[in-house]
């Protein structure tokens, strides 16, 4: 026996000097304890032991945890040994918690699952969180330092302690620095600790924050208590300044997108003085010719996904523009004078697009893509921007500023121009107020189709798509009052921002109701909308 | 001295009409009732029904003619009206179910109980009368033009503008009525009506009996278009059409014409919509939608505007067209509502009746005598700066 024991010791020296792994195996022989108590026990013991293992820092734990946390931890009935299995019919598929090796299969009849509740489920978390603090990964530090400051527990101070100690890298030191501080609000540290804690919390300024905060309200008292309600009161008011910087920026997103169906409308409306109910389906034709361009990339040129945008955009403008060139050809010219005419049969040429469209590409929503410069986001102070909005928000801009340009610099915007203020002196002076009618209608259209690339982006792609936009655009136009970009801008943007400001307070659905209401009488008061035309030639 | 004015407003081709439309009130249900199903002159119950439906829109079309056709304002709100009606009478539906509802809710209809309301909202006492909800009618869709009209027509709003505002307001009604919270059902509106002044809504009597009253409301309708039209009110309304500025010059103040021809079109249509939603036995919010009005728009131009008989032509017409396209072949009907959008205003931009006169006239210059000569507008003078530019191009 004694021999034995010698034998043993010196066995345990030479894999300590030689074979270090085997040194792990013993330390691994004491989680291995742990990991199979995790069996028993009610949820609070089971909840206890977690926090014990995830004490030893052991990275391979991590598996074991996320295993538990996903129900895939089972309990083999004979002799209460845990593994981490994979369930397939009755066939369990075993892996060894430890080694992570595989541990051959066993049937589900032998094997009790581990249950899991709520809180056991955030134990989980937090204490693989805790275990990941100390990865050599930056990413993996990163989240861990997340999600342990995202469910704080007194358990995982300590380890956050030595996290912080070695830690180099300045935002995780301040994200973990910030979970030390939620963690020792809910620790039975001191006083000043916590008013520390209060202090770095606060600096955070955000939602986490201000839950973080509400949260250890209800057990603060005395100093702690009103440092609390201090800070609380801050981050409020902090909070209430962002919500509103983010409700601005949706509706300075959704007044670039109803600007973008707007703003041809608005032209052909100032110049022709007709309103062109077939812009929206303009608009839809748009979204289907980068659907089409989508389609064959996939197909063909996988690698120029990316680019199917820019590809779609002068698509786009080259077909509607033509479509719109042809019904202004084909059935506008006929009307002039007529502009009630007009409009029925610009209804009746969108009745006929959206069905030819529904009995090309079916009736159903067409999946478009986002191109990956497109997707995703970013978060700024408390605001989250996602890229597909911002660049829609840039493209609106990138389209105005050109438009403003062909008008104010060109040949044919002073032809343009002339026309809308005059059409008789217009003519007199040899300008041919037909052509510049086609011309104007092609290009309106042509704008609603690279409008439609844009919404592609960001909304169903169907064939009702454009009917969705049309009242909303003549608001914007009726609105804005005509033959004046800078109307159609001031009102597009006026009423995105207003919509998206009334929608926390009454909804969507009656903020629009009021939006309706308050465009009908703003009618009233002018009856050529915020930046009317003045002169003789509008009463013509 | 009333009757004489009437009469006075009867020309040959209304008479006729309304002769026609008084003799169909009571043939048709005839036919449907008294004649054996085996007989060929038996009229099914369901043609019976899908008529009387046509007969409302006939009379929804006739009261757009009358603000769009001789007033020159193009309304596209028409169909809330027509659907403001329609839920007016299918509130007073509904309180006749009493407890025979789903949930046998003695107070409160399905939908309020499914809700969990436990009393019923004030707007909804006294529709269990039917004489109150025969007053609302007439009364909310007239007070809606009323105020809508009296704000937009004392500001001068006309054209392309009214139109787009009367969209607004369409669609305004279309969104809020989607809402639960206002009470009126929701998405799914008023339906499954059991009695119609203690008639069993679905009975034979009941659907020959409601198509009667359709023919007689559109005849009625008639005679009061017709009267209207061919006063001295009638000549003003005309004029306000063709030269707004020049008859606001001669002393007529446009609004006050403008808003009683509105009004009392919109009140007309919601005897349509009120007739209506017996006949097909549902009323929802989708009778707001703007596209319906727009379509009421194109029967009336079909037919012709600014013509009486021509709007109750097309409306029947048009939808006589679509119940058939719809069944035989659904996926061209949209095409062929489109083409005939853009071929009615390029080839027909005055209508079938309108077209029809205009030929019967030029063969032969005598019958130019007895043409109503609201059709003669004056075309003189040049067609200067002031002249609206929806000005009728006819003739």
């Amino acid at each position: 026996m004694h021999l034995f024991r010698t034998m043993h010791r010196v066995m345990l020296f030479l894999c300590v000097i030689l074979l270090a792994p085997i040194s792990q195996s013993l330390a691994q022989q004491d989680n291995r304890i742990d990991i199979n108590s995790l069996g028993q026990g009610n949820f609070s013991q089971v909840s206890d032991k977690i926090a014990k293992l995830s004490r030893t820092g052991d990275i391979k734990l991590v598996p074991v945890f996320e295993a538990l946390a996903a129900g895939d931890l089972y309990v083999r009935k004979t002799d209460k040994v845990v593994f981490i299995a994979k369930a397939n019919s009755n066939v369990l598929t075993l892996t060894d918690t430890i080694t992570g090796t595989s541990a051959g299969e066993g049937a589900k009849a032998d094997f009790e699952r581990i249950k899991v509740n709520n809180n056991l489920r955030r134990a989980v978390r937090t204490a693989i969180g805790a275990l990941t603090l100390l990865s050599p990964d930056r990413e993996v530090r990163l989240r861990a330092a997340y999600s342990v400051f995202s469910s704080p527990s007194e358990d995982a101070l300590e380890l956050l302690e030595t996290a912080i100690a070695s830690e180099e890298d300045g935002p995780i030191k301040s994200i973990m620095k910030q979970a030390r501080a939620a963690a020792i609000l809910k620790s039975d540290r001191s006083l000043d600790d916590k008013r520390a804690a209060v202090k770095t919390i606060v600096e955070r300024g955000d939602r986490d924050a201000l839950s973080i905060l509400s949260a250890a309200q209800g057990n603060a008292d005395g100093e702690l208590r009103k440092d609390i309600d201090r800070a609380l009161e801050h981050l409020h008011s902090v909070q209430a300044l962002w919500d509103a910087g983010q409700n601005i920026w949706y509706g300075l997103s959704l007044g670039s997108v109803l600007l973008l169906a707007a703003v041809g409308l608005a032209i052909t409306f100032g110049v022709m003085g007709i309103i062109n109910m077939a812009h929206g389906e303009m608009v839809m034709l748009g979204a289907y010719t980068t659907f089409v361009v989508q389609e064959v990339i996939r197909s063909s040129y996988p690698e120029l996904f990316d680019w199917s945008l820019i590809i779609a955009l002068p698509l786009a403008f080259c077909i509607t523009g033509l479509i719109g060139l042809s019904i202004e050809r084909g059935i506008i010219r006929f009307l002039y004078g007529r502009p009630l005419e007009t409009l029925l049969a610009t209804w009746g040429v969108s009745l006929i697009l959206q069905q030819g469209v529904r009995s090309i590409f079916g009736p159903s929503n067409r999946e478009v893509g986002n191109p990956t410069w497109m997707s995703g986001g970013f978060e700024f102070g408390g605001m989250m921007l996602t890229y597909n909005r911002m660049w829609i928000v840039i493209f609106a801009a990138a389209v105005f500023l050109t438009l403003l340009f062909v008008l104010k610099r060109t040949r044919f915007g002073l032809q343009m121009r002339a026309v809308t203020q005059n059409r008789k002196m217009a003519s007199s002076m040899g300008i041919k107020t037909p052509w510049v009618d086609a011309l104007t209608f092609a290009l309106g259209s042509g704008i609603a189709g690279i409008a439609g690339v844009a919404l592609s982006q960001i909304d169903n792609v169907s064939p009702n798509l454009g009917q969705s936009y049309i009242i909303d655009s003549f608001m914007v136009v009726v609105f804005g009052g005509v033959g004046n970009l800078w109307g159609t801008l001031v009102g597009a943007l006026s009423l995105g921002v207003v919509n998206k400001l009334l929608e926390p307070y009454i909804g969507a659905v009656l903020g629009k109701i009021l939006i309706l209401v308050l465009i009908i009488l703003f009618i009233q008061r002018r009856p050529r909308g915020l930046f009317a035309l003045k002169g003789r030639a509008v009463e013509a | 001295m009333i009757s004489a004015f009437i009469l006075k407003s009867l020309d040959r081709n209304i008479s006729v009409c309304i002769a026609v439309l008084a003799a169909v009130a009571f043939i048709v249900p005839a036919l449907n009732l008294l004649v054996s199903t085996e007989s060929i002159f038996h009229i099914p119950t369901y043609a019976v029904s899908l008529f009387g439906k046509y007969l409302t829109y006939a009379l929804l079309a006739l009261a757009l003619d009358l603000v769009w056709g001789f007033c020159g304002i193009l309304s596209l709100g028409h169909a809330a009206f027509f659907a403001l009606g329609g839920y007016a009478m299918g509130m007073y539906l509904v309180r006749q179910i009493g407890s025979r509802g789903v949930y046998g809710n003695p107070l409160l209809p399905d939908f309020m109980v499914f809700l969990n309301w436990k009393e019923m909202p004030w707007y909804w006492y006294g529709f269990d009368h039917f004489w109150f909800a025969a007053l609302m009618i007439l009364a909310i869709p007239g007070l809606l033009a009323f105020v809508f009209g009296w704000l937009a027509f004392r500001s001068r709003v006309t054209g392309v503008y009214l139109s787009i505002i009367t969209q607004a307001m369409t669609y305004a009604l279309l969104l809020a009525f989607f809402r639960n919270e206002m009470g009126f059902g929701g998405n799914n509106g008023l339906t499954d009506f059991k009695d119609l002044l203690g008639f069993n809504i679905q009975s034979q009597g009941m659907r020959a009996s409601l198509f009667a009253a359709s023919a007689i409301a559109l005849a009625i309708a008639l005679l009061i278009s017709s009267a209207i039209v061919r006063s001295k009110f009638g000549k003003v309304l005309v004029g306000l059409r063709d030269a707004e500025s020049r008859t606001r010059f001669l002393g007529y103040r446009p609004e006050n014409y403008k808003l009683v021809t509105f009004t009392i079109s919109a009140m007309m249509a919601g005897i349509a919509g009120a007739l209506y939603v017996p006949q097909v036995g549902i009323i929802n919010p989708g009778e707001f939608a703007p596209a319906n009005s727009i379509e009421v728009v194109i029967w009336t131009a079909v037919g012709g505007r600014g013509t009486l008989i021509g709007p109750i032509i097309g409306a029947t017409l048009v939808n006589f067209g679509k119940s058939i396209f719809t069944a035989q072949f659904p996926e061209i009907w949209l095409f062929a509502l489109g083409a005939l959008f853009v071929a009615t205003t390029l080839f027909l931009p005055k209508g079938i009746v309108g077209s029809f006169r205009q030929m019967s006239r030029s063969r032969t210059t005598r019958k130019r005598a007895d043409t109503p000569e609201h059709l003669q507008v004056d075309k003189v003078g040049d067609k200067g700066a002031n002249l609206p530019a929806e000005s009728l191009a006819a003739e």
